[in-house]
């Protein structure tokens, strides 16, 4: 991406500056980063319900007799295992098993898939998989014309029965559904990126204001890309870009789960000679045990006096009352119960590996 | 404490009394309002000797670190230790309990050339 292109704006962004959001440029957009604060936020997703601006991510639509034996070819997890109105998380790989992009892939009928992609990733994905096209396949980029939102909380699937429930049951846990308006198709995936029950709604970006003020007034709390961060960060979830990169297999991500290593695709023999090696480091969550800053990325992790890797996400968890990383640690290194240290301006701070999701949901009570 | 139009400010949005030996430091309230729940209060020594514009101490954010500068020259005699144990101060309070330092000022004529309020707010937009 080019950081000296202009910024672009979200079909929402009036809405944000009307209701006094802060903007921040993220992934070549304008995107508000908090509303009424972070932390309120947050929990209100963890408590109830929130909504978030999702328009900056990228919609991929991939159609043709070919599509499922193309897109396995180019994706870690298996289509195969799909039914028409289902989906999978998988990534791309470059030749070296690295990590190009981790999206969401759903198959809307046989042969027709509906790719969602990270937004600082639709150029480079878009020209990767197109360099490497076949016959019987047509992959489009549709994500201009498509406005997000993703609404999440334990009272999203309430909220979506108000919302939309009468055009289009609420589909299954990662799967997708989809219904037509006058204005256009909307799309509802029910996935997120919180640890939260919830759906991601893909809609016309001429209709975006509109369905954002009626979720809004259904019960959902805006929520920016800061309470996005603290709530994935929370799960272990792995943002591209911090925790993935084209230096990291899926693999050192602890993301084996989504890669199936018994079918070829573009990255699977590194794959597969790394899995013969042994790995290389491993991704680790760790949680700061000394009172201290919260941690941050970039901050180096120390065993003793050496330099072991380095925070790659970082930073307070409103639902847990510290802060807490992710890191890549050598294999000996990488076991719950280890303990570390961060460097923060100059000084070490007791840090210790523990186990990912950082935060689990309480058991709901009936 | 006073009143936040007598107080002066620094384009890095810090704010200081002026008029008196010991003056208090803290961040204006446009600060806090941008940086938003500070979570960690990393203060200076008692003791350090500091120049206008350096960076003394830290206020963290949920969002990032960002450096505080002494608006002036100056000893630090002490700091707010019950702003450092309940960081939300500096957003509920900004001019009162969540102030973060005070400073022994060797030249007062540093703070006269600072911005008033109204200078301030108009910086600020």
């Amino acid at each position: 991406m080019n950081d000296s292109a202009p910024l672009q704006y979200s079909p929402l962004n009036d809405v944000h500056l009307q209701v006094g959001a802060k903007m921040v440029p993220f992934a070549g957009f304008s995107m508000p980063v908090q509303y009424a604060g972070i932390a309120e936020e947050h929990l209100a997703v963890r408590a109830s319900v929130g909504v978030f601006d999702i328009s900056h991510m990228g919609q991929f639509f991939v159609s043709g007799p070919n599509a499922q034996t193309w897109l396995n070819g180019l994706l870690t997890n298996n289509l195969a295992k799909l039914t028409p109105g289902q989906g999978q998380y998988t990534l791309l790989l470059n030749e070296r098993g690295g990590v190009i992009d981790d999206l969401i892939a759903y198959q809307l009928a046989p042969n027709e898939y509906f790719l969602v992609v990270n937004a600082s990733m639709i150029l480079e994905d878009f020209v990767w998989m197109s360099a490497r096209l076949t016959d019987g396949v047509t992959l489009e980029n549709r994500s201009a014309p498509f406005a997000g939102m993703a609404v999440q909380g334990p009272e999203a699937a309430a909220l979506y029965e108000k919302l939309c429930g009468a055009q289009l049951a609420l589909p299954a846990r990662n799967g997708i559904g989809t219904f037509s308006t006058p204005a256009g198709e909307v799309i509802i995936c029910r996935t997120g990126y919180t640890g939260e029950d919830g759906f991601e709604f893909f809609c016309p970006a001429a209709t975006a204001g509109s369905w954002w003020h009626q979720i809004v007034a259904l019960g959902a709390k805006p929520a920016g890309l800061g309470a996005r961060d603290t709530l994935r960060l929370e799960m272990g979830y792995p943002l591209n870009g911090n925790d993935l990169s084209p230096d990291r297999t899926p693999l050192e991500a602890g993301l084996g789960f989504f890669v199936d290593l018994t079918k070829p695709f573009v990255g699977s023999e590194a794959l597969l000679a790394q899995k013969a090696n042994g790995l290389p480091s491993k991704l680790c969550g760790v949680k700061l045990i000394d009172k201290g800053p919260p941690l941050r990325s970039h901050y180096p992790v120390l065993s003793g006096d050496s330099v072991v890797g380095e925070l790659c996400s970082g930073g307070v968890a409103p639902s847990l009352q510290g802060s807490i990383g992710m890191a890549y640690l050598p294999p000996n290194l990488a076991t719950v119960g280890t303990q570390l240290s961060a460097e923060v301006r100059g000084k070490h701070y007791l840090i210790e590996v523990v186990k990912k999701p950082f935060y689990k949901k309480p058991p709901t009570a009936l | 404490m006073p009143n936040s139009s007598e107080l002066r400010f620094a384009r890095s949005h810090e704010w200081i009394t002026p008029g008196s030996a010991i003056a208090t430091v803290g961040i204006s309230e446009h600060a806090q309002a941008e940086l938003g729940d500070v979570v960690y209060l990393e203060l200076p020594d008692v003791g350090r000797v500091v120049k206008a514009e350096e960076a003394v101490a830290v206020v963290e954010s949920v969002k990032a670190a960002s450096d505080i500068y002494s608006p002036v020259d100056g000893e630090i005699v002490e700091v707010n230790t019950a702003a450092t144990n309940e960081t939300s101060l500096v957003n509920t309070a900004p001019y009162e309990g969540g102030w973060l330092f005070k400073i022994k000022v060797s030249n007062p004529a540093q703070i006269e050339a600072m911005m008033t309020e109204a200078a301030y707010l108009e910086f600020v937009g």
